[in-house]
């Protein structure tokens, strides 16, 4: 049964095989009142007062080392402000920032998580504290950003499948999801939680809408290797612990694969998961100046590159350029992205997930 | 001093018993202490998430299939790692403690080693070791064999798996129980039977085997218990595998939205399970005199092995293959190799590693700031309370001792992550809003460290017969001098043994620790679980390697204070 939330426009739009790129992506950042506050520049005064308060709390679900770099740099460009990084899934973030505002705990500053449906709940909590740095304002286009500017997208990857080429040959690799039901991949296949990442949440529900149950219901009978995070997937790929993974970040991938190791993303004919991880910043925050110089710097040119020549992630920055050898995301079919129905939705994945995959 | 005053004060007022205000006052900590998180645990069992009283939680509990195929394996799996751990635990324990087998400290430091490391960094080393494709081991086994690419000799992720690397961590404990209880057993009842004319093998049916047996059945019971509430092995080993046990199931109901009722409702089972047990125990073990360290005392008797004496090293450095040389050398491997499933070679050496530990992850220093300062404290005040719970329990100095060696012992019975809700749900609201501190985390490791910190002690005080302190009390002594030149003497060791044991218990404790920390009150155990769920493995391992460097270095230093006769010997575990 199809959910009647979603026209059938939408779906047809998602599994077109027309190239979506991102200028329609997004429910997420539409909002009935505009009211975005007016941007704020990087001021010497913002930088004293940071500097003040010394450091920065950021909780985000990107892979650690990606996220130490961010931190690392961002404590080069200013000195005297650390940034303590608390990385964990995303669906395991926002589980923890929910059990520490309820027990009126205010120990993060800034967010990051890859499931957008995680900024709804906490823009209609009431938590988040509006802020619109220079570049978001300048460059990002409206359908990346929250009209009322409580946050934008950080980041963009994809959930992809991928194999290991020294077990796999290319002309035998997976070319879509339904390859990865041939019973030729029993045992072989691995994929990450989406009770634990929040890319594969996003994943799971575009896959469920397009796919239906019944994709998942299959894969669940492949004898699946069923790790937590999205990043684990390509570095067991990578260990050669699995042949073929059926999510997981590109990103990662794209990581293993330019420092040498033997792994190959694969773009499924179906499409490919659209995975948008928006950055915020809180209104309790401990560190109101630095979780705002920290906010700006994250969506300025130099970590937004930074992000995706280290990284592997995608930018909706237009100063940005892609890495050569990675194919452009505009070249890519992706599905379409609804944060507004993951967070309706989010609930009912999950159990009707943990029913096929035992875990 | 003592006797002056009481030479000095009326006789009337001389009966009185100063120390008893100080031990009421103990028992009503520890009342607090599990109590209140206890009550919070079954009043939500009875609850439904809208408030009021319900037995649905418990209907559905047992009624439905992602409920019960959890509780069958659970229980399945702690009988057969009890029974595992006893098999492999006991003639080893005796082979220490009663025969001329050499290296017998080494062979004990060893088993120490395996005690000490965490379950799920043995886990996580034998996720390297025994991966289908990636583990070494299988890696060697297709090499030497020639067998086809995804053939593998070991899948550590199964059930088998799992169970194997439990007992790895967990036979320390009937062993410890066993090669105690022999060390202990004097040897003059063996010299009597053999005076007798009885044959070694007589001896040993109906003398050495019937004493050391409480040992062997507490073991047991020891291991299933532990086999049932833990939480890391089966969270890094049987979630890839796609089952859950009951831990992993608690755990996996706190994900968002968390169902507190229905994890507080799949713990009591638990609960009342093992207190059946520990009545079983009792039935069994309480009939026989446990005293074996009286005013006389013999050496215990050796028996020598012949020919025999190498094959048994043999047997036991075999044994200690699984928990510690192999997944210790896997560890390292993984530190210094670019690729985790690689052994290191010129091409893949790497200092990175250990780079990205100490230089590159904030998380680091501050988990190793709280994970210290919340050992220690953990260790010198459950040290403390379950030196005085004992000393009550087994002299049954106040009324409802009963009780106290209950509470005392019940926390055995709460699954860390369990504990750690009820914790969460009594200290986040006021009087006592501790959650966001360190404090939450010391009241959770404390209260999970005291029953091995009591049965150690209290197998301490047990092994002292009361005619020592009699004899003092008769001779005119207050309690608390008695205690002071008789008893406390005898029980240092095992004080200073109970504060290690509490000390790297509390260094590894996760369960707990994963529902109470905050961003400010990380520890070591947490970090490394969270780099698992994202496959650092490299991080990891060097993590890990410096956890067990602390943790020996702990232990060697208090292997080194002498203290009265001699250096504490780690016997004691």
């Amino acid at each position: 049964m199809r959910r009647s939330k979603f026209s059938r426009r939408d779906i047809l739009k998602g599994s077109s095989a027309l190239t979506l790129g991102l200028s329609s992506t997004s429910v997420l950042f539409t909002s009935v009142l505009a009211a975005a506050p007016p941007a704020e520049a990087v001021t010497p005064a913002l930088i004293e007062a940071a500097k003040k308060e010394g450091k920065v709390v950021y909780y985000t679900s990107v892979d650690l080392p990606l996220a130490e770099k961010i931190a690392k740099s961002f404590e080069a460009k200013y000195p005297g402000i650390a940034v303590r990084v608390e990385r964990t899934g995303a669906e395991r973030v926002f589980q923890r920032i929910g059990q520490e505002y309820s027990s009126k705990i205010y120990a993060v500053d800034a967010v990051n998580s890859s499931d957008a449906a995680h900024f709804i709940v906490w823009k209609r909590d009431g938590i988040l504290q509006p802020y619109v740095p220079e570049d978001v304002a300048k460059h990002y286009a409206a359908d990346h950003k929250d009209a009322d500017g409580m946050f934008a997208a950080f980041r963009v990857g994809l959930s992809i499948i991928a194999y290991n080429t020294k077990l796999v040959k290319a002309e035998e690799a997976p070319k879509s999801h339904a390859d990865l039901l041939d019973p030729k991949w029993i045992g072989k296949l691995i994929k990450a939680h989406p009770g634990y990442s929040g890319t594969i949440m996003t994943a799971t529900y575009q896959l469920s809408r397009d796919l239906g149950w019944e994709y998942f219901e299959k894969l669940a009978q492949q004898g699946v290797m069923q790790v937590q995070s999205a990043s684990d997937p390509p570095k067991k790929l990578a260990l050669g612990e699995r042949a073929v993974q059926a999510d997981g970040n590109e990103y990662n991938v794209f990581q293993i694969k330019e420092s040498g190791g033997p792994v190959e993303p694969v773009y499924a004919a179906e499409g490919t998961p659209l995975v948008i991880g928006p950055n915020g910043i809180f209104k309790n925050a401990p560190n109101p100046n630095a979780a705002r110089l920290f906010q700006a710097f994250c969506f300025s040119p130099d970590c937004q590159q930074l992000i995706v020549d280290v990284g592997g992630q995608r930018s909706l920055h237009p100063q940005v350029k892609e890495k050569a050898g990675r194919k452009p995301l505009n070249d890519i079919k992706t599905l379409k992205d609804d944060a507004a129905a993951v967070e309706k939705m989010g609930e009912e994945i999950r159990a009707h997930y943990s029913k096929l995959f035992k875990v | 001093m003592t006797i002056a005053i009481s030479e000095q004060v009326p006789r009337t007022v001389h009966g009185f018993d100063y120390t008893r205000v100080v031990l009421y006052g103990f028992a009503l900590a520890l009342v607090l202490l599990i109590v209140l998180p206890m009550s919070w645990l079954v009043y939500y069992a009875f609850s439904s998430p809208s408030g009021g009283i319900t037995l649905s939680n418990f209907t559905r509990l047992f009624s439905e299939s992602t409920f019960i195929d959890p509780l069958i394996t659970t229980f399945v799996l702690a009988t057969s790692t009890s029974v595992i751990c006893c098999i492999v635990a006991a003639p080893m324990g005796w082979l220490v403690a009663r025969t001329d087998m050499p290296l017998r400290r080494t062979t004990r430091l060893m088993v120490t080693a395996s005690f000490v490391t965490p379950p799920f960094l043995g886990a996580i080393a034998w996720e390297l070791l025994a991966a289908p494709n990636s583990g070494l081991i299988n890696q060697a086994y297709r090499v030497l064999t020639g067998a086809p690419a995804d053939d593998h000799l070991f899948n550590i992720y199964s059930f088998a798996g799992l169970t194997f690397v439990i007992a790895c961590y967990t036979f320390p404990y009937v062993f410890v129980l066993v090669a105690n209880a022999l060390d202990r057993t004097p040897g003059d009842l063996e010299d009597a039977s053999s005076i007798l004319g009885g044959s070694a093998w007589d001896t040993a049916r109906r003398v050495t085997i019937p004493l050391a047996m409480p040992a062997v059945l507490a073991g047991a019971l020891v291991a299933f218990l532990q086999a049932m509430t833990l939480f890391g092995s089966p969270a890094i080993l049987a979630l890839p595998a796609g089952f859950h046990t009951m831990t992993t199931k608690i755990w996996s109901l706190f994900q968002y939205p968390p169902k507190p009722e229905l994890a507080a409702a799949a713990a009591l089972p638990l609960l009342i399970l093992t207190v059946l047990l520990l009545r079983a125990e009792h039935m069994i073990l309480g009939r026989r005199g446990y005293a074996v360290l009286g005013g006389k005392n013999s050496d215990p008797r050796i028996v020598p092995l012949g020919v025999l004496r190498w094959p048994a090293v043999l047997l036991c450095f075999g044994i200690l293959l699984c928990p510690v040389f192999l997944p210790y050398g896997a560890l390292f491997n993984a530190a210094f190799s670019r690729i985790a499933s690689q052994v290191i070679s010129i091409n893949n050496f790497t200092f990175h590693n250990i780079y990205f530990v100490f230089f590159e992850l904030s998380a680091t220093k501050l988990a190793f700031y709280n994970t210290f300062v919340l050992g220690i404290a953990t260790a010198t005040l459950g040290t403390i309370l379950a030196l005085v719970i004992s000393y009550l329990t087994t002299r049954q100095a106040v009324a409802g001792h009963r009780v106290l060696g209950f509470l005392a012992t019940a926390p055995v019975a709460i699954p860390g992550i369990v504990l750690g809700v009820g914790l969460f749900l009594s200290y986040t609201r006021p009087p006592f809003v501790l959650y966001g501190t360190l404090w939450i985390l010391l009241l959770a490791f404390l209260t999970l460290s005291l029953p091995a910190a009591y049965q150690q002690m209290q197998s301490a005080f047990r092994s002292i017969h009361p005619e020592l302190e009699d004899a003092s009390r008769i001779l005119g002594a207050t309690r608390l001098r008695a205690l002071r030149e008789i008893t406390a003497p005898l029980l240092r060791t095992s004080v200073i043994a109970t504060w290690c044991f509490v000390f790297v218990g509390t260094i590894r404790e996760l369960s707990a620790a994963i529902m109470l920390f905050t961003s400010e009150t990380k520890v070591i155990s947490v970090l490394i679980f969270d780099l698992n769920e994202s496959g650092d493995l490299a991080a990891i391992s060097v993590l890990g390697i410096i956890m067990l460097i602390i943790t020996f270095g702990i232990v060697a230093l208090a292997n080194r204070l002498r203290i009265g006769g001699g250096p504490v010997r780690l016997r004691n575990y």
